[in-house]
């Protein structure tokens, strides 16, 4: 891909530091130390392009400065509603590999959130 | 130390401004399609040929996201139809919140379809909601088999797609049956419209999917669709559409 894809993870990191910010300025927290950010697999987010953007936005910050990213992946995981079959799927398998069925409901694998954040 | 647990959607403010959106089309009776491909795909030259047969059938307005320039807004404005442009200024999709201030330079109660065509790209234009009430994409059989596996965002949240450049198969090593399967793979609802831009064919179905979207949509809002009178009309258009045979191959 090109550079766009960078461009499209800055802004999503834009948004997560906008949110932490205004959740340390809540909570009168001065250093964020440590973010655990949940991304699913089937997000169009690349884990090393936000750690990258990550890098570029802490640098000047004062709240953020030094502080990890770790990112915790999730797999994409489906539910058939005609016959209940719960499976992972890598590859995009969204016929039943069960019952065949195409009524298949995505219920993992869209996370994009910030679950928690550490400082003082 | 402090711990504090957020767990707000990353996207969440862009899918507050997006309900928003929804709210204003609603209120004034519009269907929205949201139009996503790659770079050269034949996006505009689609929506261009998509203008021409609804031209007389239904009022259109477009939304064009770009990076820079202003070209594709210039290519539609020969249609006849109200045409915003929006530059991203560097962006590679738009968002919701581009999408607000556009809306004032239409006149909303005199439309029934508005069609943002997003910036060329396969990869973030899927992460952002709009506001639209479907999606469609526009996949060219120059871009080879293996684009619905490598971005299957985009096709599983599409309701329709149009396999565009079928004229140009016989030049290809694209597989188009391979392309359908791999498409109904990802989304067994799609709806697949092979056509070809460049010579105008096989959008009789796709202009039929379309109407009959909004009208469902003015249906359920318990209005109709406007008779367009021939002022109206796009100028050049005549409104005259030829009635099409189906898609090829399909």
């Amino acid at each position: 891909m090109n550079g766009g894809e960078n461009m499209h993870e800055l802004s999503l990191m834009e948004s997560v530091v906008k949110q932490l910010r205004a959740s340390a300025a809540e909570n009168d927290i001065k250093k964020i130390t440590r973010v655990l950010l949940v991304v699913g697999k089937m997000t169009m987010a690349v884990p090393d392009a936000l750690q990258f953007a990550f890098e570029v936005l802490q640098k000047e910050d004062e709240l953020l400065k030094g502080a990890v990213l770790e990112i915790r992946e999730e797999p994409v995981r489906c539910e058939c509603k005609d016959c209940g079959h719960l499976y992972e799927a890598p590859n995009y398998e969204f016929l039943c590999p069960s019952c065949s069925g195409p009524n298949v409901k995505i219920v993992g694998g869209r996370e994009l959130y910030i679950d928690f954040y550490e400082g003082d | 130390m402090v711990k504090v647990r957020l767990a707000t959607p990353v996207l969440q403010e862009n899918n507050e401004v997006a309900r928003e959106n929804r709210e204003c089309f609603r209120k004034h009776g519009i269907f929205v399609l949201n139009l996503m491909s790659s770079p050269g795909s034949g996006k505009t030259s689609a929506l261009e040929r998509t203008i021409g047969h609804l031209a007389g059938r239904l009022r259109m307005g477009v939304i064009e996201g770009d990076i820079y320039t202003t070209k594709d807004a210039e290519r539609i404005e020969t249609h006849g139809v109200p045409v915003v442009q929006i530059n991203t200024a560097g962006s590679c999709h738009l968002d919701a919140r581009m999408i607000r201030p556009a809306l004032e330079d239409f006149d909303l109660d005199a439309l029934d379809l508005l069609i943002v065509e997003n910036v060329g790209n396969l990869v973030c234009p899927a992460e952002f909601d709009l506001g639209e009430d479907a999606r469609a994409a526009v996949l060219s059989v120059t871009e080879g088999n293996d684009k619905p596996m490598k971005y299957p965002l985009v096709f599983r949240q599409s309701e329709a797609v149009l396999i565009n450049k079928v004229d140009l198969l016989p030049y290809t090593d694209c597989d188009i049956s391979q392309l359908e399967k791999d498409l109904k793979l990802i989304n067994p609802e799609l709806q697949l419209f092979q056509v070809s831009a460049r010579l105008d064919e096989g959008f009789g179905p796709w202009i039929e999917w379309l109407q009959k979207k909004v009208q469902e949509k003015k249906a359920e809002l318990g209005t109709t669709v406007m008779k367009i009178t021939a002022a109206d009309a796009a100028p050049g258009q005549g409104g005259a559409v030829p009635e099409e045979s189906a898609a090829p191959g399909e």
